[in-house]
């Protein structure tokens, strides 16, 4: 095997990420064609909005999937960091900033706790998260019994719309000509990617990072290799609900409220896996990436846009994501037209 | 104490103590604010066991899967799907076709999970996402104007020599799951298949038949509790399943049934349920919050795995 | 001659009181290759799993530059120089060749994983194993066997190793890597680096070891300097003399009309054309090292292999069986204990009942339901017939030794009353009695007409139990030994593939 140039390696090393990069891309461009007002900030700001939170939570999955293992929790951690900052972001910049680190910290807490129970309790993933998402239900629950809240207004402004308008919200020189190629860009979507590439980025980098891969892909062979696998799986759960924070906070931020919703946390959960399939990682483990989902989860999201400007019945929108999400996974099936040896199967 | 009793029992041991913990902590309770014990009166038990019987339904077909180390996550959308279907065509043919409903979901889970390999955990949240879209284009979104057919309204409500038929319902599916799994050649094969795959199909089992049947199980079981539920609530109304998803996996594990499968007992099921129903009751006469009622469901099932879990450690 | 690097002081070892070593000395010096021989079994790869921390010894002392050391994983092993180059690849297919070669400790920058730094490090040591070809950011996934070797060679030497262990590490390469590691190896020995050679290619170990050790039934045998035996002297060490286990007396050759014939039989790049038969009343031996294809061969005929092309006649009908139930249900219903009693034979967590009854629940029933008293009655007399020691049949079948489990794994195949029995190295890790009584039932059950193909690694039950033998040699027979040609000497040169009179 010969050395290929960059993109020709990267594309066939990353297939289904680049296949969904350019779906997502696609999708987008006609749905901007279609829409009225298409191409223009007001859209791009108000879609981005509705992408944050799902986007989170489907990197906050990313990570169990990765170790081959999947988090029932994701979705209700976000209610309950929602719910924590609709408590908690407001009053004066240093209290705001305060609530927001807190809300983050909550988060990032309880993911530990789940690598905690996980590692040391052993007991599978899968049901450890799903006892661990009630309490934290009943937690978002005691926080905000009824929907509501109160988050900084200022905040909510400056944050859901595009950059011209945080400058000028507060008071910075908006018109400055160095911000200018800017200024249209919607502020929820530099949040989403800052934080995604300046965490993820680091983290899939370092050892840890790099550990989770090799636990999902031959957790064997990452033994013999002498790799810190308890420091790894619970470095993922963490890092997962530090994701479904930042998930919750935006909600919160972007709604001026929070509500500890049972059926919309499972909703957020059950659209995390789907957007991790489609942003290409392998639900054995081992192949993916967070930016993946992030993308996937803007498929899922664009798909919903359409509804609105076909004016097709919203109430066909859950089977239409559900046969995207069956259609997703049964390309897994394909793996098991290529096994050669029946006894792989059951391994 | 506990040391003498097999680690198969265990579970179902420490259950049935925590039941009666439950039971005089409850009593305990309405004994110091009310003055009476209404959790020990039959009357009072019956009719918990009466509402019991829906979760207890669905948690027989969900044990059936999560033998083989698999999970049916598609349990709420069955369950409606197949009330909200029989509603609809009504008539003697109701009950029937809330079963046909059951079992053609059973199918395709069994062979998305056996055929595709498809992880059971995905696999059935789609099917699950699917019916859920399938019924909310059914109906519109309204609730449906369906009601429940006699026979539907008799098998939910009424008594029988002055106990209600919807726990003779539940006794009978108890014996024919029971059955299968201890006397028929399909029942041991389940557990062969769930304890290890691939020593199973070598021994000549077709694993895969058997991973579709315990889908089509657990799929009837659905359709059959919300046939149950449909007459307890004189109609089928959407999400009428959402309710039973969580707390049946969790009677399942909470009886001794081992979560990636090969192990447990019928028996561990039944009382796994009947923990929840009380421990649910008695939170409802404490006046509980919502709130409070989910944190200590969690607690309990992380308290409960990590002593079995303790166990798992030393023989493995 | 310098002080040896690595010193183990009776070091013995135990699998369910089965011995694997026993009372092993054994040291390597620095600046020596040394090359270790033995039989399938002999204790090698258990010795080499204990220094490089993957087993702990259950007695013995082990020192490292004369100071005493225990290792309790194989990262503690490799940090203190113990670098083991395993048969089973530690790679991770899932990740570069960079990342691979710099797993554990790649080099960092702001504490992150320098990627350009960790390429440029891939790259040189490749070039130190003239494996300039890999592209250090391809995934291992996508090399082939014989790169992914190099690969694995070129991490051990990138962990700067003070004693390196080869297991079977060229099994793939082709003959140029083959000698690029050969100048590898005798540039670290100027270095003074201590290496551990094992292989079974005897023509590998005599150009490139100046140390050869020979172990044999878990013991040490001797170590002495290449040269001091002749290649027949160390064939004998190799095989021993003491004759352990009583065979039952062969009948006299006679012909056999074939019950299960074989032409052709290929699998993927495992099999290569097979051919073989096997007579009702006969019972005919596989040969040949380890993982020559023996093992796909028998789940081939099995039906568990999908893709396999060829032919095969079982009762003088044509075809593959298309599962094990299909085996198993057949006219001339087959049975195969398989290699992995533990994961492949048993149901681990299910009772010594279930288990037997396993393969034979539609056998025990009365339409769906089981009747009680024949599944009784069948445990009770498959439990007799074999003379299994249990408690209860109710007993989780992990109570048992593992003799008495591999029984109830024939036990269960018994009771369907095959005609073709295939039987994947059954004596493997069991004990002597035990043994004995499997080669009498084998005997008793080709007596009845039964055709029986067995597959074993321990070259003396071939020779005491086989009225045939073919020899596998990398996916197809080699050579077919019958009756009184059924020697030790004949084994061991057809499984290497060289000629008798060159040993």
């Amino acid at each position: 095997m010969t050395a290929s140039s960059f993109p020709t390696r990267w594309l066939r090393q990353n297939r289904g990420f680049a296949g969904a990069l350019v779906l997502v891309t696609l999708l987008y461009i006609t749905y901007n064609m279609m829409h009225p007002r298409g191409f223009s900030t007001a859209v791009l700001v108000q879609n981005a909005n509705e992408v944050v939170a799902i986007a989170f939570v489907a990197m906050a999955q990313t990570l169990p999937v990765l170790l081959g293992g999947l988090d029932l929790s994701v979705g209700a951690i976000m209610t309950l960091t929602n719910c924590i900052a609709s408590e908690v972001v407001n009053g004066t910049p240093l209290q705001i900033l305060f609530g927001m680190f807190l809300t983050l910290l909550a988060g990032t807490a309880f993911g530990m706790m789940n690598g905690l129970i996980v590692v040391y309790g052993r007991i599978q993933p899968i049901i450890a998260t799903l006892a661990t998402g009630a309490v934290a239900m009943g937690l978002a629950l005691w926080v905000r019994p009824k929907p509501g809240g109160d988050v900084d207004e200022d905040l909510n402004w400056a944050l859901t719309n595009s950059v011209w308008d945080f400058f000028d919200t507060y008071g910075l020189n908006a018109d400055a000509v160095w911000l200018r190629p800017f200024a249209d860009i919607p502020v929820p979507l530099i949040f989403l990617f800052g934080i995604a590439i300046l965490v993820w980025v680091p983290f899939r980098r370092s050892v840890t990072g790099r550990t989770i891969y090799a636990i999902g892909s031959a957790e064997g062979a990452a033994y013999m290799s002498g790799l810190p696998i308890n420091r790894a799986r619970i470095a993922a759960f963490t890092l997962g609900g530090f994701f479904a924070a930042c998930g919750g906070l935006y909600l919160a931020i972007q709604t001026s409220s929070g509500n500890a919703d049972i059926q919309q946390a499972g909703a957020y959960t059950l659209n995390s896996i789907a957007a991790v399939v489609l942003g290409g990682t392998s639900l054995f483990g081992g192949v993916g990436s967070a930016i993946g989902s992030l993308v996937g989860a803007l498929i899922l999201r664009v798909i919903s846009f359409y509804f609105r400007i076909l004016s097709i019945d919203p109430l066909l929108q859950p089977l239409i994501e559900g046969l995207v999400l069956l259609t997703a996974v049964s390309f897994g099936a394909f793996r098991t037209l290529r096994v050669r040896n029946k006894l792989d199967l059951f391994r | 104490m506990l040391n003498r009793i097999s680690a198969e029992n265990k579970p179902i041991v420490i259950s049935a103590m925590f039941i009666v913990v439950i039971l005089m902590a409850g009593t305990a309770y309405t004994v110091s604010t009310a003055g009476t014990a209404p959790l020990l009166s039959p009357n009072y038990l019956l009719q918990q066991l009466q509402t019991g019987a829906f979760l207890g339904i669905c948690a027989a077909g969900m044990m059936m899967v999560i033998l083989l180390g698999n999970i049916d996550l598609s349990i709420p959308w069955t369950l409606a799907a197949a009330a909200m279907m029989a509603t609809a065509v009504g008539g003697s043919l109701a009950v029937p076709t809330a079963l046909a409903v059951g079992l053609a979901v059973g199918l395709v889970n069994g062979i998305g999970v056996a055929y595709l390999r498809i992880p059971s955990m995905i696999f059935t949240l789609g099917v699950d996402t699917v019916l859920r879209g399938l019924m909310v284009a059914h109906t519109g979104g309204f609730a449906p104007q369906d009601a429940a057919t006699p026979l539907m309204l008799f098998l939910a409500k009424e008594d029988i020599l002055g106990i209600p038929a919807a726990i003779f319902v539940w006794a009978a599916v108890s014996l024919v799951i029971f059955g299968i799994l201890t006397r028929t050649g399909f029942g041991r094969a389940l557990y062969a298949t769930g304890s290890r795959e691939g020593a199973a199909f070598l021994s000549g089992i077709r694993t895969r038949l058997v991973i579709v049947g315990a889908f089509v199980m657990s799929g009837l079981c659905a359709s059959l509790a919300g046939v149950l539920l449909t007459g307890y609530s004189a109609k089928a109304y959407q999400g009428m399943g959402n309710a039973f998803l969580l707390p049946a996996i969790a009677a399942v594990v909470l009886g001794g049934t081992h979560i990636l499968g090969g192990r447990g007992r019928y028996v561990g099921t039944l009382i796994g349920v009947i923990l929840i129903v009380l421990l649910n009751s008695v939170l409802s006469i404490m006046q509980m919050p919502e709130a409070g009622r989910q944190i200590i469901y969690g607690a309990v099932i992380i308290g409960m795995l990590l002593v079995y879990g303790r166990n798992a450690r030393v023989t493995s | 001659m310098n002080a040896p690097i690595v010193e183990y002081r009776g070091i013995s070892k135990y699998f369910a009181g089965i011995r694997a070593l026993e009372n092993v000395d054994f040291y390597c010096r620095p600046g020596a290759i040394h090359g270790i021989l033995g039989e399938n079994g002999a204790g090698k790869s258990t010795l080499i799993k204990i220094m490089s921390g993957v087993l702990s010894p259950d007695a013995g002392e082990m020192l490292l530059e004369g100071r005493p050391v225990s290792f309790s994983t194989p990262d503690q092993a490799t940090r203190s120089g113990i670098v083991c180059m395993f048969q089973e690849l530690s790679l991770i297919p899932d990740l570069t060749v960079a990342d691979n070669i710099s797993i554990s400790d790649p080099p960092r920058r702001f504490g992150l994983i320098d990627r350009r730094q960790q390429v440029r490090r891939a790259q040189e040591l490749l070039a130190r194993v003239r494996c300039e070809d890999i592209d250090p950011n391809a995934l291992v996934r996508n090399l082939s066997l014989s790169r992914r070797q190099m690969v694995e060679i070129t991490k051990a030497l990138g962990r700067k190793p003070k004693v390196l262990i080869l297991d079977e590490a060229t099994s793939a390469l082709t003959a140029r890597d083959v000698h690029t590691v050969y100048d590898l190896l005798a540039d670290l020995r100027e270095q003074g680096v201590a290496i551990l050679f094992i292989s079974h290619r005897m023509h590998e170990v005599e150009a490139l070891c100046d140390t050869l050790s020979v172990f044999r039934n878990g013991q040490h045998i001797e170590t002495f300097a290449k040269g001091d035996h002749t290649d027949r002297e160390t064939v004998r060490l190799m095989i021993g003399r003491d004759v352990e286990a009583q065979f039952p007396p062969k009948p006299e050759p006679r012909p056999v009309e074939p019950l299960l014939s074989v032409t052709g039989l290929k699998w993927e790049n495992r099999l290569k054309g097979v051919d073989l038969s096997v007579g009702r009343g006969e019972i005919v031996g596989l040969g040949g090292l380890d993982g020559q294809g023996q093992k796909e061969l028998l789940l081939a005929l099995f039906g568990v292999l999908r893709g396999v092309s060829g032919s095969v006649e079982i009762g003088g009908r044509r075809g593959i069986p298309l599962s094990p139930f299909d085996a198993r249900s057949g006219d001339v219903p087959m049975a195969l204990v398989p290699e992995d009693r533990k994961s492949e034979g048993l149901m681990l967590g299910m009772p010594i009942s279930d288990n037997l009854l396993a393969a034979s629940f539609g056998r025990i029933s009365r339409g769906p339901v089981i009747d009680p008293r024949l599944a009784a009655k069948a445990v009770s007399d498959a439990v007799a017939k074999l003379n299994i020691k249990i408690g209860s049949p109710s007993d989780a079948v992990t109570t048992l030794s593992g003799g008495n489990q591999q029984k109830i794994v024939i036990a269960k195949w018994l009771m369907i009353d095959p005609d073709i029995i295939l039987l994947n190295d059954p004596t493997r890790g069991i004990d002597v009695g035990t043994k004995q009584e499997i080669y009498r039932l084998m005997r008793e059950l080709a007596d009845e007409g039964k055709a029986i193909l067995f597959y074993s690694s321990d070259y003396a039950e071939l020779i005491g139990c086989c009225d045939r033998v073919s020899v596998i040699y990398d996916g197809s027979v080699v050579n077919e030994l019958a009756g009184d040609a059924i020697t030790e000497e004949g084994l061991v040169a057809s499984s290497l593939n060289i000629d008798v009179e060159a040993v």
